[in-house]
């Protein structure tokens, strides 16, 4: 029996009360225990609302309202040409496939791994890798104040775990796609990722969010990363949701000294999406790029809440966020700095660009800088515009015709910030993506 | 080759062109000169089909065919080109990414097949020398950073490339140096043929040593008041426009 969560009755307690009892890593204390904090947390705090200063701009009253099914069994199996489309052509990755929020061993490919690296399930980490998952699960992703964090603690099951020891550069890309099937009525999922990156190691993983159909359902996504010292870590998430649904995630990095990390975040699907990066700069010399497209249309309303906090001296944060919004579709930027005491030196960089394709459009973008050292550089930039007819005009006088220059402005300006994106494959995935956009883009135009 | 007939060109609730006359032939130069604000960008914009530009009265015909019913692209394929008095910036697009698309554009346009990377490559590396343009500006994006000169050089390295029948200059000498100027007039004489036409807008007779024009017009309140060979420049440049508007005042007066 599908297991349900509402706000209304006994409220989302009531139906945990009723997942614990078979949920996955059943009889490990350490992980009862973060699911016991996480529920009463979430109990306690509720969803948000717009007194929450942080949530001002973003009205999640449709996810708290809609009752949820937690699928437990009765799940789709799926022929891997369905996942074609979601694949890197060219690219060899380590696959790690979940279906309405449970892992598929069928169309899962892990293959001969470089020694000491793990790349599995995390339902199946609980058990085989438990030490590891135990040291960092849940000890940076805090849920204090984070309602949707604690939410998905309390239910979180499984999702991605990938392990690269010391030392080892782990060559394929690991995939891990979530696909949601075709729903009857609205489903929750809580996927679960934990990355651990260890000294002098580096890894490139893409989550992937897509969905075979329109249907209504929420993805409440927490992942943890963890980038040990000298470590090189590129993280993707490619957000492709059906246009019905909701999408929480977070990232949480965690930072050791001289590390770097390359968050890139491509938002396109999605009814209420909210993406919240958060790397914290534990070390000295780290490097942090946060880089970031949104896209929407429609009613679609994509939020992207950056927290970077700048914990020890001489680091670099870089964040350069584009959007482009057209309908009546509705973004928010914002950029938050937070420059503790210690750490000096501090050169953090933050620019948010807007581009308006209709006048029904709206962006909130805002930046908020909270610096406590006094040795420190940022700078951070908004710009809402539209999209620049005398540029049009320029590229048609030469001959270019008006749909073709339009689409050369768009993409000069969504290109930004996917052409960073070290392996080739994936950004050219993306830019089809974006190719996709505008064609689809136009075909509503001309309708 | 170009025919305009009682041109009246409105901007907001603004009449800035009253009625221009003007005849181009096959092979010949024009240039028309004026002080500010007398509309000669409004006339090149209009001619290249800048839509902000309401056309109120009159009629502008290229190779007999009605102007004023093509879009900016299509009389790019025509064979019209614009050299902008203010080149656009456009970040994020490669200059040799533009120039490629817009032959390739004007390519199909007239039916033919598209340049080979390989080809392309060969004559942009050519007109680039030509025009004593680095390499490094072929990858840069279109006229950013670019300074006033190496825009008004990029303008004529384009109108290399993309040979027009009807050149249009928009105050292409501008803010160039004598070396510049030099190097830029000389791209435009090596187009020079029987076959290709340039309308060359400028303030300075100076440019008009180095691209001697067939006639002179000049443009004064929205109109051509006066018309003539390239004399009519030298005359400008000592006297100033102040005679000819008193003698094209009396000339409505009577
Ligand atoms: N987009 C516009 N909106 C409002 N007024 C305009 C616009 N474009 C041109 N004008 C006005 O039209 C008149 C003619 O401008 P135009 O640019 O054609 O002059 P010009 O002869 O090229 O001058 P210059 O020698 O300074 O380049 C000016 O008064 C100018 O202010
Ligand atoms: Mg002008």
């Amino acid at each position: 029996m599908d297991i349900t969560l509402s706000t209304n009755g006994g409220g989302y307690r009531e139906g945990y009360e009723e997942f614990k009892k078979n949920a996955t890593g059943k009889g490990l204390a350490w992980l009862e225990a973060i699911r016991e904090q996480g529920i009463s947390r979430f109990s306690e705090l509720g969803f948000p609302t717009a007194a929450n200063e942080d949530w001002r701009f973003t009205n999640v009253a449709p996810i708290a309202r809609t009752p949820f099914s937690l699928i437990r069994n009765g799940r789709e199996k799926l022929s891997p040409r369905a996942l074609k489309p979601y694949e890197f052509p060219g690219l060899e990755t380590i696959d790690l496939v979940f279906v309405d929020g449970a892992y598929s061993e069928e169309l899962s490919k892990t293959g001969t791994l470089p020694g000491g690296v793990r790349v599995e399930n995390l339902a199946r980490a609980f058990e085989s890798d438990e030490g590891l998952v135990k040291e960092h699960l849940s000890a940076y992703a805090d849920f204090t104040d984070e309602a949707f964090t604690a939410l998905n603690a309390a239910f979180m099951e499984d999702g991605g775990f990938v392990y690269v020891p010391s030392g080892v550069r782990l060559e394929k890309p690991v995939h891990i796609l979530f696909v949601t099937t075709s729903r009857t009525r609205p489903t929750i999922e809580s996927p679960r990722n934990l990355i651990v990156v260890e000294d002098n190691a580096s890894a490139e993983v893409v989550e992937q969010y897509v969905s075979l159909d329109e249907s209504v359902y929420f993805s409440n996504v927490v992942t943890e990363l963890v980038a040990g010292e000298n470590s090189s870590v590129g993280h993707y998430l490619i957000e492709r949701e059906s246009k019905k649904a909701f999408n929480i995630s977070t990232l949480r990095a965690e930072q050791k000294r001289s590390s770097n990390i390359r968050s890139h975040s491509v938002l396109l699907g999605g009814a209420l999406v909210r993406n919240n990066i958060h790397p914290v700069l534990g070390g000295e010399g780290c490097d942090s790029l946060i880089n970031g497209l949104y896209m929407s249309t429609g009613r679609q309303h994509i939020d992207n809440y950056m927290k970077v906090e700048h914990k020890s001296p001489h680091c670099d944060s870089r964040q350069f966020y584009n959007g482009v919004l057209d309908g009546r579709s509705r973004g928010v930027f914002h950029g938050r700095i937070i420059v503790h005491k210690d750490a000096q030196k501090t050169d953090a960089k933050q620019t948010n660009r807007n581009l308006l394709l209709s006048d029904n459009a709206q962006i909130d973008t805002k930046p908020q800088l909270e610096i406590y050292a006094d040795d420190v550089k940022c700078t951070h930039g908004a710009t809402i515009g539209q999209m620049d007819e005398n540029a049009i005009f320029y590229l048609r006088s030469r001959g270019i015709p008006n749909e073709t220059a339009r689409d050369v402005i768009l993409s000069a300006f969504t290109s930004g910030t996917i052409e960073s994106m070290h392996v080739r494959e994936i950004r050219e995935y993306c830019e089809n993506l974006l190719d996709d956009w505008f064609a689809q883009r136009r075909l509503a135009e001309k309708d | 080759m170009l025919e305009i007939k009682n041109l009246h060109v409105k901007v907001g609730d603004q009449e800035i062109l009253k009625g221009l006359d003007l005849t181009i032939n096959t092979g010949e130069v024009h240039s028309i000169m004026g002080p500010n604000g007398s509309g000669k960008s409004t006339l090149a914009q209009v001619l290249a089909g800048r839509e902000s530009y309401e056309v109120t009265e009159g009629e502008i015909l290229f190779e007999g065919k009605d102007l004023l019913e093509l879009a900016p692209e299509e009389r790019a394929g025509e064979g019209i080109f614009l050299a902008f008095q203010y080149p656009v910036e456009i970040p994020g697009v490669a200059n040799t990414y533009l120039l490629r698309e817009a032959l390739n554009s004007i390519r199909k346009y007239r039916g033919e097949e598209p340049l080979k990377h390989v080809e392309f490559g060969k004559l942009a590396k050519e007109k680039m020398d030509k025009m004593g343009m680095p390499d490094s500006l072929l990858r840069r994006s279109v006229n950013e950073g670019f300074s006033g000169g190496e825009k008004k050089r990029n303008e004529i390295f384009q109108m290399q490339v993309l040979e027009p029948r009807l050149a249009i200059l928009d105050e292409t000498d501008s803010g160039l140096d004598i070396d510049a100027l030099k190097i830029v007039s000389d791209g435009v004489n090596a187009l020079r043929s029987p076959e290709r036409s340039f309308l060359v807008i400028t303030h300075y007779q100076r440019l008009l040593n180095y691209i001697v024009p067939d006639f002179v017009h000049v443009l004064v309140g929205g109109r051509i008041v006066k018309s003539g060979g390239k004399e009519l420049a030298i005359e400008l440049e000592d006297r100033g426009y102040g005679w000819v508007e008193e003698e094209s005042r009396q000339a409505v007066n009577n």
